[in-house]
């Protein structure tokens, strides 16, 4: 059987119309042979969790530059929760200052990309924690 | 120059002959394997001479100052007869925090106002719309009503500074609270002066902060141009701006093409409604990004210039010399600018910065060395600033004008740019126009394109960035501005007071009336400067447009 595809839902929430590094991250994950759904942009954590359910997906990549992730972070990781979809990662970029980074992970993000981060390493990185999940289960 | 022509045969020869004996030779002993590119990607010779120039011509193609093509500046005396506007972009939190920032700026020497509002306004929204939740006052000031912006300006007399709102799909009624300011000071609306973005089309094409569908939004913005040119005739009623297309990826020549373009579609949508190209092309300014290629940046510029007079003396049949002049801000490139060793930005600001100087813009925000984790802080601004005055006042730079005209590589970089936007120009309009073009995804796809392929050779450390992937190092973090957590509960309780004072019957009866004038396709400027008298809200305002436009779903792609 052929090895499946990482299908990975890359969302903008917030209000922020910044899609470059979103856009550049589906090309590079699509590149690096996954498959990806893009969101399009300004949507709800609501809209994005059902999504990421509805899709299958196997990591949930969010992108913001609005500021606004101190407020919709913690309303995605706790909807992914009610919906019992806990077991999806979810990944963030964009403008995140470093002293939310700690606080953004104790919350349940498992990994946040600061700007200047190759695509390589986040291909990398996503390779191996899938991996290491499919294990797991 | 004539002189110089007839030796082109002769130096072109000695030129090839110098390549191939000397320069080759030479660079192989320095295995030196660069890619000598632009951070556009193009292709840069080792050497420019006279040969590059074969039919270049000083006064159809240079010129003097203030004179057709402009390639050298629009005004005879440039930065000699007044420097540049110091026009920082500055907003965050509430209206008193900005308030108290503009007092701040314009007493240290800033000589214009730019006004950033936050997200739910530049969306159209208010703040206690469930969308605007986690948003408010975070990338700009917080603007719901009339009253807001009455605080926004209180104590900043409007018949003396010049303001510039960067707003695009509620342009108009941000414009209207501005006048009806204004009218409360005691000034008049044909004092006033300022600019409102109000340029759409680069919404839909790169940053994304649209509302309407494109057809509306035009009509919109022609509103603009009708009523600004009898009302309010020191207002530039838009800025056409390549500043977002850039940010979001594209090259020098697409920024410079899609700009261009639409600014040519503007211009045809204004003469449709049956304006006089002369009664308001003259209002028509544009916005530049200023990025990290020194050179190619300073082309753009001359090659904007020269090719919006050709356009509009020649496409357009504009007889005012004033409708002829491209007028442009510039702002430095926020996407050049990295988190990594923060203080370096203060340097690649700076060469923007010159860039945009020795291009002759007619005015300048220089970016803060902390953009790239949060709104600047005062001290990081106050750099910014400053970078400015030491162009102005210590560098020399502006004693005289155009300094690098007459370069052999700037000539022929600024020629081969206007090459490559007219070609671009000229396939939107084999398309049909820009707002085909869009519903197409033209221009959107090629930006997608070249942000990629940027990062790619970043990626591949063809295109180095220092700090990010080379020179690295860990750094100390820097202090960043905070927007204070009581920020919203604040707006929040003004908006309630707003609309518990108002008279409310009054609101539904203007908003009925703009209603009924967007069905009859009226100019709406006048029915929007009575609503927001009335303390309608901006997102009151925007739900009843939005009931007779629609709203705009951008196709997903990437």
């Amino acid at each position: 059987m052929p090895e499946k595809k990482i299908r990975v839902l890359i969302a903008k929430p917030g209000l922020d119309g910044h899609d470059r590094g979103a856009k550049v991250i589906c090309r590079a994950l699509r590149d690096a042979g996954m498959e990806v759904i893009y969101t399009g942009l300004r949507r709800t954590p609501e809209e994005i969790v059902s999504a990421a359910i509805q899709e299958d997906a196997d990591l949930i990549g969010l992108s913001i530059l609005s500021g606004a992730h101190p407020i919709l972070f913690p309303r995605i990781i706790k909807l992914l929760k009610e919906k019992g979809a806990e077991d999806i990662p979810v990944i963030a970029g964009g403008i995140i200052p470093e002293k939310d980074v700690p606080r953004m992970k104790k919350l349940g993000i498992r990994e946040i990309f600061l700007p200047g981060t190759s695509t390589q390493d986040i291909v990398g990185w996503i390779r191996e924690q899938i991996e290491k999940g499919e294990k797991k289960r | 120059m004539r002189e110089r022509q007839q030796k082109a045969p002769e130096i072109k020869k000695a030129y090839e002959s110098w390549k191939r004996n000397k320069y080759a030779k030479a660079l192989e002993a320095c295995a030196f394997p660069r890619a000598f590119t632009t951070v556009s990607g193009r292709k840069i010779k080792e050497l420019y001479t006279p040969a590059d120039l074969p039919r270049f011509d000083f006064f159809r193609d240079l010129n003097f100052p203030g004179e057709y093509p402009f390639t050298r500046g629009i005004h005879p005396t440039m930065h000699r007869g007044r420097l540049w506007t110091m026009r920082q972009f500055s907003g965050f939190g509430t209206a008193e925090d900005t308030n108290k920032r503009y007092k701040y700026l314009l007493a240290h020497g800033q000589t214009g106002l730019s006004v950033a509002f936050h997200l739910p306004t530049l969306m159209g929204i208010d703040s206690d719309y469930p969308l605007a939740k986690g948003e408010v006052g975070r990338c700009g000031v917080a603007i719901d009503s009339l009253a807001d912006m009455e605080v926004l300006f209180s104590g900043l007399p409007l018949d003396k500074i010049t303001t510039s709102m960067t707003i695009n799909a509620p342009a108009a009624i941000l414009w209207a609270m501005y006048i009806a300011v204004a009218e409360k000071q005691g000034v008049s609306p044909k004092v006033i002066s300022g600019t409102i973005q109000n340029d759409i089309l680069k919404e839909y094409i790169a940053q994304k902060t649209f509302v309407f569908p494109p057809r509306p939004s035009m009509k919109l913005i022609v509103d603009t141009f009708e009523y600004g040119a009898k009302e309010v005739p020191r207002w530039n009623t838009i800025s056409i701006s390549g500043y977002h297309i850039r940010e979001a990826g594209a090259t020098a020549v697409q920024e410079l093409a899609f700009t261009l373009r639409d600014g040519i579609e503007y211009v045809i949508w204004g003469l449709e409604r049956g304006l006089a190209i002369d009664e308001f092309a003259p209002r028509l300014s544009y916005f530049f990004n200023s990025h990290n290629d020194f050179f190619e940046e300073i082309a753009k510029f001359r090659a904007a210039r020269k090719i919006w007079a050709e356009v509009m003396r020649d496409r357009f049949g504009a007889r005012d010399p004033r409708s002829w002049w491209l007028r442009f801000h510039t702002q430095t490139s926020g996407v050049s600018l990295v988190a990594q060793q923060p203080y370096n930005n203060v340097v690649r600001v700076a060469i923007q910065a010159l860039a945009a100087v020795l291009g002759g813009t007619q005015s300048l925000h220089t970016n803060s060395l902390d953009e790239t984790y949060a709104l600047p802080s005062e001290d990081a601004v106050t750099i910014a600033l400053r970078t400015q005055q030491i162009l102005a006042h210590e560098s020399g730079v502006a004693n005289t004008i155009d300094p690098l005209g007459g370069s052999y590589f700037i000539e022929a970089l600024t020629r081969d740019m206007e090459r490559d936007a007219k070609d671009y120009i000229r396939k939107i309009d084999d398309m049909g126009g820009m707002v085909r073009a869009i519903e197409l995804g033209f221009p959107q796809k090629e930006i997608a394109d070249s942000a990629y392929w940027y990062q790619k050779a970043v990626d591949a450390k063809e295109k180095i960035i220092v700090g990010v992937n080379a020179f690295e190092m860990e750094h100390e973090p820097i202090p960043l501005l905070e927007i204070d957590e009581a920020v919203a509960g604040q707006q929040l309780a003004r908006l309630r007071s707003v609309k518990k004072n108002r008279e409310l019957a009054v609101v539904k009866r203007t908003l009925a009336d703009l209603k009924k004038a967007a069905r009859d396709d009226q100019n709406l400027m006048p029915y929007l400067l009575k609503c927001v008298k009335t303390y309608a809200t901006l997102g009151e305002i925007m739900d009843a447009l939005k009931d007779i436009y629609g709203e705009y779903e951008e196709p997903v792609t990437f």
